[in-house]
């Protein structure tokens, strides 16, 4: 296991990652991806009990991980790659023609360490329910991790899956929520409230955990583990996790405005000197 | 019309024809009326949006509730367009749309962009091939795939002023523009150029691949007529008929699966009607992927020179 130095050097080298690949390709999503670098890096690089070699579909006796909101490709591949999925130089092909690296997360080219396609909203907590589901049929005593956005709840399918894994009791499960108020035509507020999020879940029958640090990767590495401590007590889990879209880039940070846009040569300039390359080197 | 006076006065995205034509629509029927699932600018709908916010309404990612949203406002003779990718236009709310719209018979358009491969760089999970299919197998469903700029703006004109659930697909890129003036008939296909040799039928982004197709083969000596078929449903068989018995030979060009496009729906008239050989420009069974939107035609069988050679094929299997 990491200690926070290097994991704090990995979250810069990530988010560099991040605004390179969206850059070089001029398209993806960078807002939502430098949000939740702490989240990945936390993930990865701290909680999960997983093994990148030889990947396996099944994972037994692995904690699994699923991406819902898969518009945040780009974090999660550069997270994948720094902790041993795939060649780190893969990720410069990101979104071009014939790669693995999807604009989209997709288990159709192969890419080591996704399980399943995500990019239209509202499916990934349904899956990982599934695989919840099989990991108790197998007694295999691992967890199911998943992440969603705060505007992806808008999805109905959203609540039909959390009404079933707490009735169901399905509790090898933690499904965390970037929270980060941001959705495309604007804040949630503007477009669809959520309301009180926590309560709402609490109605629904989950072990609700709050964090307000989503940012903060100790915070996020305790957070994560304490909802793994109260795994298998009758409740699926969540942690609300509030995070600020863009974090840190300063002009990308805390607006909806960059969710799926790509930096200008100025921009990209102006992003690199916020974000000094780290010894792991770019890719 | 002559092939070398169809030319190319510049390029605009088919979807910034909707926006227009939507905008248009505000100001000239009151009924009309606005949704988007939280893509409002990807659709271009902002300009109808801030002329008329009273008459939009935005659902939030919710696309069945859209939908079904849409239905209850076609109940008290509102004409909603909804609007958001046309995946999420279809596959993802099918059954909404069988049931409220389609079998419910309300006067629903649903608008659709983003549509087919040139969606580019966010891949597969966005980039639908299938909808024409689903869409046109829908019992009274009306299916629109309009080719550029001022024709998406006409269609998205014209089908306020019909009565009934309408499917309206359109796209993501710019492309070249050049039906400036040219009236959109419901149904009715667009001829745009004479031959003898062959029919191109071509619809969408595929139409402008096709007369640069027809040109370069009008240089060696094949003489294609090109029409282009916007409403897939209903078809024009009449056009259709009337052409084929001249050329006797049929290349049908579409940004869509082969399975259940237009090349299907002709397909199905002439081996009924008129059979004479046949070739699709279309993606053989299979999913697309990200990448640059000519980079993508061109991988998977949707460039002009796959229109030339589905030509040359077609005319070989003639004599
Ligand atoms: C079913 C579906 N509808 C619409 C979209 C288009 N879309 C992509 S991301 C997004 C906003 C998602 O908001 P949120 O979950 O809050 O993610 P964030 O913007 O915070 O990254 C939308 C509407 C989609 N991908 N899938
Ligand atoms: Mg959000």
């Amino acid at each position: 296991m990491a200690d926070i130095s290097k994991l704090t050097e990995l979250a810069q080298q990530v988010r560099r990652d991040i605004v390179r690949m969206v850059y070089n390709v001029q398209s993806g999503h960078p807002g939502g991806s430098l949000g939740c670098t702490e989240f990945f890096v936390a993930l990865y690089g701290n909680v999960l009990k997983h093994s990148p070699k030889p990947f396996k579909m099944e994972g037994k006796n692995q904690d699994l991980f699923f991406l819902s909101n898969g518009h945040i490709s780009p974090v999660w591949y550069s997270v994948l790659a720094r902790t041993g999925y795939f060649p780190v130089t893969e990720l410069n092909t990101f979104r071009k023609l014939n790669t693995r690296l999807q604009g989209h997360p997709a288990t159709h080219e192969g890419l080591p360490g996704i399980r399943i396609a995500s990019g239209s909203l509202g499916q990934g907590m349904s899956v990982a329910i599934g695989a919840a589901l099989a990991k108790r049929l197998d007694g295999d005593k691992r967890t199911v991790f998943c992440l969603t956005g705060d505007g992806e709840l808008q999805e109905g399918q959203c609540w039909e899956a959390i009404m079933f894994a707490a009735h169901n009791k399905v509790d090898n499960l933690v499904v965390t929520v970037d929270w980060n108020g941001q959705q495309i035509d604007g804040s949630n507020e503007h477009v669809l409230s959520l309301g009180n999020l926590p309560a709402k879940w609490k109605a629904f029958g989950w072990d609700v955990l709050v964090l307000n640090e989503g940012n903060n990767l100790e915070a996020v590495i305790a957070m994560l583990r304490k909802a793994r401590r109260r795994c298998g007590k009758g409740k699926p889990v969540v942690i609300l996790m509030k995070t600020e879209m863009g974090y840190g880039v300063d002009f990308m940070q805390g607006t909806h405005k960059w969710h799926g846009k790509s930096p200008n040569q100025e921009q990209f300039d102006s992003a690199m000197k916020q974000l000094p390359q780290t010894t792991l080197g770019d890719y | 019309m002559k092939l070398d006076n169809i030319i190319s006065s510049g390029t605009k995205a088919t979807r910034d024809g909707f926006g227009a034509g939507l905008l248009e629509l505000g100001h000239t029927n009151p009924k009309v009326v606005g949704l988007t699932a939280d893509l409002m600018e990807s659709l271009q709908m902002q300009h109808f949006q801030k002329e008329f916010p009273d008459r939009f309404f935005q659902v939030g990612i919710a696309e069945a509730n859209m939908m079904g949203i849409a239905a209850g406002l076609a109940t008290a003779g509102k004409i909603p367009f909804t609007g958001t990718f046309a995946n999420f236009s279809t596959g993802r709310v099918y059954d909404q749309i069988r049931q409220s719209i389609a079998y419910s018979d309300k006067n629903v358009k649903i608008c659709a962009s983003h549509a087919g491969l040139t969606l580019g760089e966010d891949g597969a999970t966005h980039q639908i091939l299938e909808d024409i299919g689903m869409m046109r197998m829908l019992p009274g469903m009306t299916v629109i795939n309009p080719c550029d700029f001022a024709q998406t703006k006409a269609a998205t004109i014209a089908i306020a002023e019909h009565h009934g659930p309408v499917y309206l697909r359109f796209g993501r890129p710019a492309w070249p523009m050049f039906t400036d003036n040219l009236k959109f008939v419901i149904g009715k296909a667009l001829h745009l150029a004479s031959g003898k040799d062959v029919t191109i039928f071509a619809t969408g982004h595929l139409v402008w691949t096709s007369i640069e197709a027809a040109k370069a083969l009008a240089a060696e000596g094949i003489s294609c007529e090109v029409i282009n078929i916007h409403t897939i449903k209903p078809l024009d068989e009449e056009a259709i008929l009337d052409s084929v018995s001249k050329t006797r030979a049929v290349v049908v060009a579409e940004e869509h699966q082969r399975n259940g496009g237009l090349g299907d729906a002709i397909a199905n008239l002439l081996v009924h009607k008129m059979p004479v050989p046949m070739e699709y420009v279309g993606v053989k069974d299979s999913f697309g992927e990200s990448g640059k939107p000519s980079e993508l035609l061109d991988k998977y069988g949707l460039g002009k020179n796959d229109v030339i050679w589905a030509v040359k094929d077609v005319i070989d299997r003639k004599k």
